[in-house]
This record gives structure tokens, sequence and C-alpha cells, in this order.
């Protein structure tokens, strides 16, 4: 049986820097917990009930969901090349997919329209087989999926390298392909790491504002013209915080909500 | 039976060349090297896990130097033994069988009878995370038998292990080859590992095969300096030949006319086992051609052993046992007798 350890007086330095952490956390929590309680319950059902609000929650947690899937297909093929593989460029590689986290998202809106507007080569093939860019779910899904793609690729990465490549080369011997190797052993491994990268992809992509009010300030979705949850914040902000308060609240919930239960299972069973 | 011809391997800093071996059906082979040889890529070359620049591998009459490494029908067991850790250990030694789509009923026969044979019938529900060091490189070795490889291949399989569990599981090891009689390939960098395990041995030198040969062929006529040290000879000594004495050739060594049996002549370099030289207070009386008077320059106390520096000069190293050394009483200075074969000196 363990023995518990009597309390130990902390030291000069852990205090500061307890306090100074309280202080960061404080800064952290505050805002979000202030515009929550801002807002009565019934204010915030009232709010959600409103045709515009839940159809902006449905279009932005689809398209979060939808980039993030869409990210999945590419981007752990991509993290495990770049975790197992060494090739010359491949530093540049691994820049070009933090691209998205340094230049401004307005920017790479505007970036995205010179790529995916329909008078551009990508736009071209989607218009071609029906799939519109601009002011659509396309539109939103792409500018999400830009933005918020390499904290998914990054994260995969991670779980991949941290894979014992020897464990693939038993099972190599062992009689399984490499596919059967990669969906048998190195994707059973990493898969917390890229669930927790999708969880911050889906995360970010949801609270995309700068990207998409370029692409899609309104975006048409299952009949609705609504528009993404930060860009309703906005929105509505121009009427006054009254206004916006209950939407950011319902925002802010969904977010850290699902964040924190998808956290949960991916970390479940381990120590913090 | 499987044979390596001339196979080269780009391992980055140098090239891992010139490799043949023939390793006959239930022998136990051993490679030899020093860290960072290539002796793991060598391994891993030869399952199809490491890219091959030249030459051939074959097992039997099947060429499968461009197999993939799944049907090669080779096992492989690492130092770490790289269990899978999300999967139990039954699940572990099942994923070869299942991989080859091996029906449940004789999956399940071949499994029983696996771990009868390596000892870990009770360790089947268990999770690697809970396994010991000994238990874990018994389900590697299980998991990489289960699936009947042609070839065994083991890359310092007891390396991880303390000194107790490495010598109980040499033991094993010896027991479950004898029974399970596949070829084996062993990796490691301890010579005393390959003396206790090795049917015969290859010494890796500079990405080149040094030597190959029996245990006793290593101890008694390593083929350069290099294999003499790595065979644990404590005296690799300069000498210049001067003549012949009855039958012996004399070799001065810094004054000291050692009596040889070789026909070298010139300038030589020779070894001396120090388990091969006898220490006593008085002058031996025996049929050993070489008998001098030294004084003791160093003790260095290995546990049941002792190393004895003798110098005569030169220096001598000899190996005694404690009890032979309490008899003794020696100590640093004294004065002491070595005597030793002429057929004990091995001139390279």
């Amino acid at each position: 049986m363990t023995k518990m350890s009597g309390w130990k007086k902390p030291d000069s330095m852990s205090i500061v820097f307890i306090l100074l952490g309280a202080i960061m956390l404080l800064f952290i929590f505050a805002p979000p917990l202030k515009t929550v309680f801002s807002s009565s319950p019934g204010t915030l059902w009232n709010t959600l009930l409103e045709e515009d609000v839940y159809s902006s929650v449905l279009l932005t947690i689809f398209a979060a969901l939808t980039a993030t899937l869409i990210g999945l297909f590419l981007g752990v093929p991509l993290a495990y090349v770049l975790a197992r593989h060494q090739f010359r460029g491949k530093r540049f590689v691994e820049a070009i997919i933090d691209v998205p986290i340094v230049i401004p998202h307005s920017a790479a809106g505007v970036a995205l329209l010179f790529v995916f507007g329909s008078n551009f080569l990508f736009g071209k093939i989607l218009n071609g087989i029906g799939i519109g860019f601009f002011r659509s779910f396309t539109g939103v899904v792409i500018a999400m999926m830009f933005v918020s793609v390499p904290f998914l690729i990054d994260a995969a990465k991670e779980g991949f390298k941290a894979v014992d490549v020897r464990l693939e080369k038993v099972a190599r011997t062992l009689g399984a392909s490499a596919w059967k190797s990669f969906f048998r052993i190195s994707l059973p491994l990493a898969w917390r790491s890229i669930f927790s990268g999708s969880v911050l992809m889906w995360a970010r992509g949801l609270s995309e504002f700068g990207a998409i009010i370029i692409i899609a300030y309104s975006a048409s979705f299952l009949g609705w013209s609504p528009k993404v949850l930060p860009v309703l914040v906005a929105n509505r902000f121009d009427f006054g915080l009254d206004y916006a308060g209950p939407v950011a609240a319902i925002a802010i919930l969904i977010s850290i909500i699902t964040f924190i239960v998808l956290r949960s299972i991916a970390y479940r069973g381990e120590k913090a | 039976m499987i044979s390596i011809k001339n196979l080269k391997v780009n391992l980055g800093d140098f090239f891992l060349q010139n490799i043949n071996l023939d390793i006959e059906p239930g022998e136990y082979f051993i490679v030899l090297g020093p860290t960072g040889a290539g002796k793991t890529v060598l391994l891993e070359a030869i399952a199809g896990l490491y890219p091959v620049l030249e030459g051939e591998v074959w097992i039997g009459d099947r060429e499968i130097t461009d197999l993939s490494p799944e049907k090669r029908e080779i096992g492989i067991v690492y130092q770490d033994q790289a269990l899978f850790p999300h999967l139990s250990v039954e699940k572990n030694i099942a994923f070869g069988l299942k991989m080859r789509k091996c029906p449940k009923n004789e999956a399940k026969a071949k499994i029983d009878a696996i771990v009868e044979v390596v000892g870990i019938s009770h360790l089947l529900k268990r999770s690697p995370a809970t396994l010991s060091g000994g238990e874990k490189q018994k389900v590697a070795l299980a998991r990489a038998l289960v699936t009947e490889p042609k070839v065994l291949l083991l890359d310092e399989p007891l390396s991880a292990l303390d000194p107790e569990t490495r010598e109980r599981m040499q033991r094993e090891l010896r027991e479950i080859h004898s029974r399970v009689e596949l070829s084996v390939i062993h990796v490691t960098h301890d010579f005393e590992e390959a003396i206790a395990l090795g049917h015969r041995v290859a010494v890796l030198n500079d990405g080149c095969i040094a030597q190959i040969g029996t245990p006793e062929e290593f101890l008694r006529r390593p083929s350069s300096e290099f294999v003499a040290r790595f065979a644990l000879t404590r005296n690799i000594l300069s000498g210049r030949v001067t003549g012949i004495e009855n039958g012996c050739t004399l070799i001065d060594i810094g004054g000291t006319k050692l009596r040889a049996t070789t026909e070298a002549n010139g300038e030589v370099r020779l070894s001396l086992r120090p388990e091969d030289i006898f220490i006593s207070k008085e002058p031996l009386q025996s049929t050993a051609r070489n008998c001098f008077l030294g004084v003791v320059s160093d003790i260095a106390d290995r546990g049941s052993v002792i190393y004895v520096t003798v110098n005569l000069p030169p220096d001598f190293v000899c190996i005694i046992t404690r009890q032979a050394f309490d008899e003794l009483q020696l100590g640093k200075g004294a004065e002491v007798w070595i005597t030793f074969k002429a057929s004990a000196i091995h001139v390279f």
C-alpha cells in the first residue's frame, strides 16, 4: 500500500508561479464564463429556437465535421508519410502544412477565392461537377479545412512518430501486408493523437471567421441561407451586445461541451 | 538452408558488403559485432525490411531477395521484443496466424502447442505492459515461432535482460531451439553469449565479415587482432621470430623469448588467452614450454574471477578463480611464475 506523502510547504518559486498561472487561467476562463452567465437559460433556449440561429448551429457543426472528415482522409496519409519517411524537401513540406496557421485568415479567404473561384482552375472543376464554392456549404467546408487541417496533420504525425517502427516491421514478418500493418498496428496505436488532432481541427473550424466571411457571408444549406456562428455573432453585434450575447453564449457552450466530451474520450484511461 | 550471397547494404556512413553466409537447417548461427557494426540492418535486410543494394538471399532453392517481408517465412524478435501494446499476449501470438488466414481451430492448436513449448500458457490473457523482460521475450519468441518460419532472426534478444534472467533465457533458448529445430540467426555484441549459444559464429567488422567459425576456433585461432580482442583475448603482443629450438619457434617479445608452435617468420603479432596461463608461487614442473618469473603489476577483481597482470616484461594478463587467488595470497609486487603451453600461443 502506498503511504500518502505529507503536506510539503511550497517554495517561493512555486507560489509565484501558481499565482501567475491563476491569473492566466482567470484571463482565459472569465470571458466565456461571463458571456454564458450573462443570459438566462430561457433566453438561450428562445434564441436557439430562432431559425437563423439553429440553422447557423447546424451549418457550423456539419461544415466543421465535414472539413474534419476530409482532413482525416487526406491528412492522415500525409502525416504517416512525414512520420515514416526521410526525403529531400521534407522540412519544406512540413513548413507548407503550417502556412494556414501563420497567414491572416481573411487573406486566406481571398487566397482560396483565387483557387476555387469560378474563374479559376479548381473552381471550374467544381462548377463542372455541379458544386458551387462562393456562398455555399462547400465554400464554408473548404475555408474551415484550409485554416484548421494543420492541427490534425501535426497531431497525427506526432502520433505515428510515437509508434515504434519495429512494431510495423514485426507485423510484416508475421504476414501482414503494408496496408494491414498500417490498419492493424500503426493506426490503432496512433488513434489517440489523430482523434485529439481531429477534435482540435473541428474546434478550430467551428470558430473560423476571417476566411469564411470572404467566401460565404451566408451559405445555402438545407433550404436556408444561414451564416456560420462566428459570422452570426458579429452580424448581431452590429445591433448591440445584448442581441449578440445569447448567440455568443450558445456558440461558446456548444464548443466547450463538445470539446470536453471529445477530449475526455481521447484521453480516457490515461493519467494526466 | 539459408544462403546469403555477396550482400551489400547501404548504412549511410558505410556499407555492409561482401556478406556471404550459408546457414544449415537447424543451425544456431551467431553474428557477433560491436555496436553500430550493422548487425540489426543485416537481419532486416535478410527479412526484407531493409533495402539491399546487391546480392541474393536464398532459403533452400528459393530466392527471396525481391520478396516482400510477409512472403519470406522469416520470423524476427527484436531486443525490446516489440510486442503489440494494444493486443493481449494471446492476440499478439495469434496475429501472424490471423494475417495468414489460418482456420480458427488450427490456430488455437498451434497457439496451445507453442505456448507449451515456450512455457507461457499462464500469460495468455495478460497485457504486454504487465510482463517482465523475460516473459516479454518468451511471448515475442512464441509470436515469431507460431507461424512456423523457415528461419528465425534474433536481434540482441537478451541484451535488455538482467544478468540472471539473461542466463536463464540462454538455457531456455537452447532448449526451445532443440525442440523446434529451425535455423536461427542471432546477433549480439556479447562474446560470451555467442560462445554459449552458437554452433557457429561470424564476426562483423567495418561492414565485412572478419571471421566465420566455431566458438572453439574463435577462442583458439582468431583470424585477426580485432577478432582476438572481441573474443576477450587479453594478451595481444608484438614480437620477432628469432629461430627454432627443440621443435618450437622462438619469438622475442621485449627480451622475453616465447616458445610457440608456428611456422611464421619475421615480425609477428600473437595472442594468448588469459585462461591458458597458469600462475604459481614456484616454477611448475610440467610439459608446458613457457615458464617465466614475473611481478604482479595489477589486480582487477571481477567477482567470481580475478584478472592478474604479471609483468615480465611485457605484461601478461592471467585469469584465476577467487579461491586460487586467496590460496596464492597474491598482491601487487608479489613474484609469481607464469606457465603456458607453446600451442596456447596463436600467431595471426
